[in-house]
């Protein structure tokens, strides 16, 4: 038996700047994973990531990343797409950034 | 110090404008990602989880003051202020920009650096012992022949698209600093009957199917170690396997087929190859070994040295445990140590950079290295400097006296950047090291050493750590495997795992256990962790490990 599906959103990094971002259901590509379109039905998630990788002139790698709905938006399921939604644990860099230097 | 020929310049210049076009035409929408991934790969571009990565080349772990002040500016420049130090003796920028990269390679070029073959599956950075040049025991200063491998695999035609990466690691001494064991050829320079050559190590390396390199040949002499490099690689790229890439590793060759059958067709080849080296690399050679005649060593007493040693406890503690004896007995090798406790392993600021750069061109001769196990070395210091260095390194944080020591943790960047990463390794090290000084153990711990790798690819060396740690996703959460009884040196061995692993709140008092059961168990303060380790065997640290297992096997 087809295992269940689960929710999804997708993901990928910005051609110029690297940086991760997430598809909306309105076409855009919001830094915020809140923001994201939460994909529910699994044909739907697949035209939604052709709707990405022919965007390949602005994104990089899109995929489909597990996530749940949370009272704000989508929220990661795993902790390596937490990591993606905020930055790295050793700097207050990435997404969670909030002074240009590494060191205070 | 290596200087760039005008064809090196030239070389350089023209590949740095060709990759600008290829980001030109990227970012125009000319080409997709995937033309552009092996394009940006082989210089050194990657894109990691938050951003792009630029892996730059420190060729044999040596740069010279103007360097080392050019990587602080690309860290000032393009990146957040700082730069990390790898394992294999590159510097990595996390957050350059795609627009911004091929201005950052024609500021490295400025200097003579590059990122070319720093990804890809070609010849990597050839990386040596730090300590080159400057070490006691040395045979020769491997950093000449280091540099003639450096331009033969440049570039070179047939080495372009192997099987997989390939990783060359020399050492010009019988104790090894540089790994070579683990290398898929390590080279240790001999001298026989007057002749300068090498010892061929094959088919080592970490990764997923750890293996210590096995002995191709006792001895081949210098006039014909180009020739037989080239033999051993080619008969790899042809019967490597493709079909599997994590098969591909000339460690698995060596296995399927054996170290003598290996050995053969590599001298079947060479006897092929041989008649088209015709000596171009041995007057190559002679003229590279000039770029690294050792300094004018200054003379001078060393009378201000011993008095600062007796009379200041915190500068003869960073001497006892920082300093390594250099060739000229006034003079000495001061280890850098870019492992303050809590921060993280191999990262440096540019502000610390620069101060590192200052501190080599007014003492050390214009000369510093990094070693693969992301430090920073003055390899010529005269004593009498010592004082002022420390002082110095002490404004900046950059004193810490614990190499060797429990905290000079070896990390890989983990899942805080890395793509490929199944767990953190940052952290963990950050809060090991932490621990430790919280608890004042860390000089009476003595010599260990701690490698943690956040995947099995094993980028932090964990399975050649006296203690190793792999962090793994076990079920979607963190987990470490520990191993013990790893060595990285000549007598190199792969850790033992100790059993099922640990979650991210419970790794760092496993390794507490580790330590406290070493301390009790240990015959006399001088007896390293290692050693009681091959003494004592595996037994008496699972009991510590895993206490419940063994309650519920009494």
């Amino acid at each position: 038996m087809a295992r269940a599906f689960t929710p999804k959103v997708v993901t990928a990094n910005d051609l110029l700047e690297g940086d991760v971002i997430y598809q909306t259901e309105d076409d855009r590509w919001s830094r915020e994973l809140s923001e994201a379109e939460l994909i529910t039905d699994e044909a739907h998630a697949q035209v939604r990531l052709l709707d990405a990788a022919r965007q390949a002139n602005k994104i990089v790698g899109a995929y489909l990343a597990d996530a749940v709905a949370g009272d704000n938006g989508p929220e990661p399921t795993h902790f390596r797409e937490d990591f993606r939604r905020t930055g790295p644990s050793n700097y207050a860099h990435g997404k969670q950034e909030s002074s240009p230097q590494p060191r205070a | 110090m290596y200087r760039y020929s005008e064809f090196d310049t030239a070389f350089l210049a023209e590949r740095n404008a060709q990759f600008r076009a290829q980001v030109e035409r990227r970012i125009d929408g000319s080409l997709t990602e995937d033309e552009f991934k092996p394009l940006r790969l082989m210089n050194g571009l990657y894109l990691q989880l938050h951003a792009y990565m630029l892996r730059v080349a420190i060729p044999y772990g040596t740069l010279s003051s103007a360097q080392m002040r050019q990587l602080a500016l690309l860290a000032e420049k393009w990146d957040k202020g700082y730069g990390h130090f790898t394992t294999r003796q590159n510097i990595q920028y996390n957050w350059p920009k795609l627009n911004d990269v091929p201005d950052m390679l024609d500021a490295l070029a400025e200097v003579g650096m590059h990122a070319i073959q720093t990804s890809g599956n070609t010849i990597r950075n050839v990386t040596a012992d730090h300590f080159a040049g400057a070490a006691a025991d040395e045979v020769a200063d491997p950093r000449p022949y280091a540099e003639l491998l450096r331009q033969w695999s440049t570039d070179h035609p047939e080495f372009q698209f192997m099987p997989r990466k390939f990783k060359i690691a020399i050492t010009g001494s019988e104790n090894d600093r540089a790994v070579i064991k683990a290398h898929d050829i390590g080279l240790q320079l001999i001298e026989r009957d007057g002749v300068l050559g090498a010892r061929v190590i094959v088919g080592g390396g970490l990764g997923r199917t750890p293996m210590i390199g096995k002995e191709l040949s006792e001895f081949v002499a210098f006039d014909d170690l180009l020739a037989y490099l080239e033999a051993t690689v080619s008969v790899w790229n042809q019967i490597g396997r493709r079909d599997n890439k994590y098969k591909a590793r000339i460690k698995i060759t060596v296995h399927e087929h054996g170290i003598d059958a290996i050995r053969a067709k590599v001298n079947e080849r060479f006897l092929k190859v041989r008649p088209q080296f015709k000596g171009a690399d041995m007057n190559l050679l002679e003229e590279i070994k000039g770029h690294f005649a050792p300094p004018a060593f200054r003379e001078g007493s060393v009378a201000s040295f011993e008095s600062a040693y007796t009379n200041d406890p915190v500068f003869r503690s960073w001497v006892d445990t920082n300093i390594a004896p250099h060739k000229n007995a006034d003079h000495a090798i001061v280890t850098i140590s870019i492992k303050k406790h809590g921060q993280t392993p191999g990262d440096a600021t540019a502000e610390q950079m620069r101060v590192m750069a200052d501190l080599a061109e007014e003492f050390a001769y214009d000369e510093l290295r990094i070693s693969h196990e992301q430090n920073v070395i003055l390899p010529h210091v005269h004593k009498s400097d010592l004082p002022a260095i420390h002082a110095k390194l002490k404004e900046h944080e950059l004193a810490t006296a614990n190499i060797g020591l429990i905290s000079d943790i070896i990390a890989c960047p983990g899942m805080d950047y890395c793509a490929l990463a199944t767990a953190r390794s940052i952290p963990v090290a950050q809060e090991i090291a932490t621990r430790f000084e919280d608890l004042k153990l860390e000089h009476d711990i003595g010599h260990l050493k701690i490698k943690i790798s956040g995947c099995i690819n094993a980028c932090g060396h964990h399975h050649v750590g006296h203690i190793g740690i792999l962090g793994l996703d076990r079920a979607g959460v963190e987990n470490y495997q520990i191993t013990l009884g790893g060595d990285a040196t000549e007598t190199a061995a792969v850790g033992d795992r100790t059993g099922p692993g640990f979650a991210y709140d419970e790794i760092v008092p496993a390794v507490e256990r580790i330590v406290e059961a070493y301390l009790d168990l240990r015959d006399s303060a001088e007896e390293t962790f290692l050693e009681t380790y091959r003494r004592v065997g595996m037994a008496p640290f699972k009991a510590v490990l895993y206490p419940e297992a063994q309650a519920n096997a009494a």
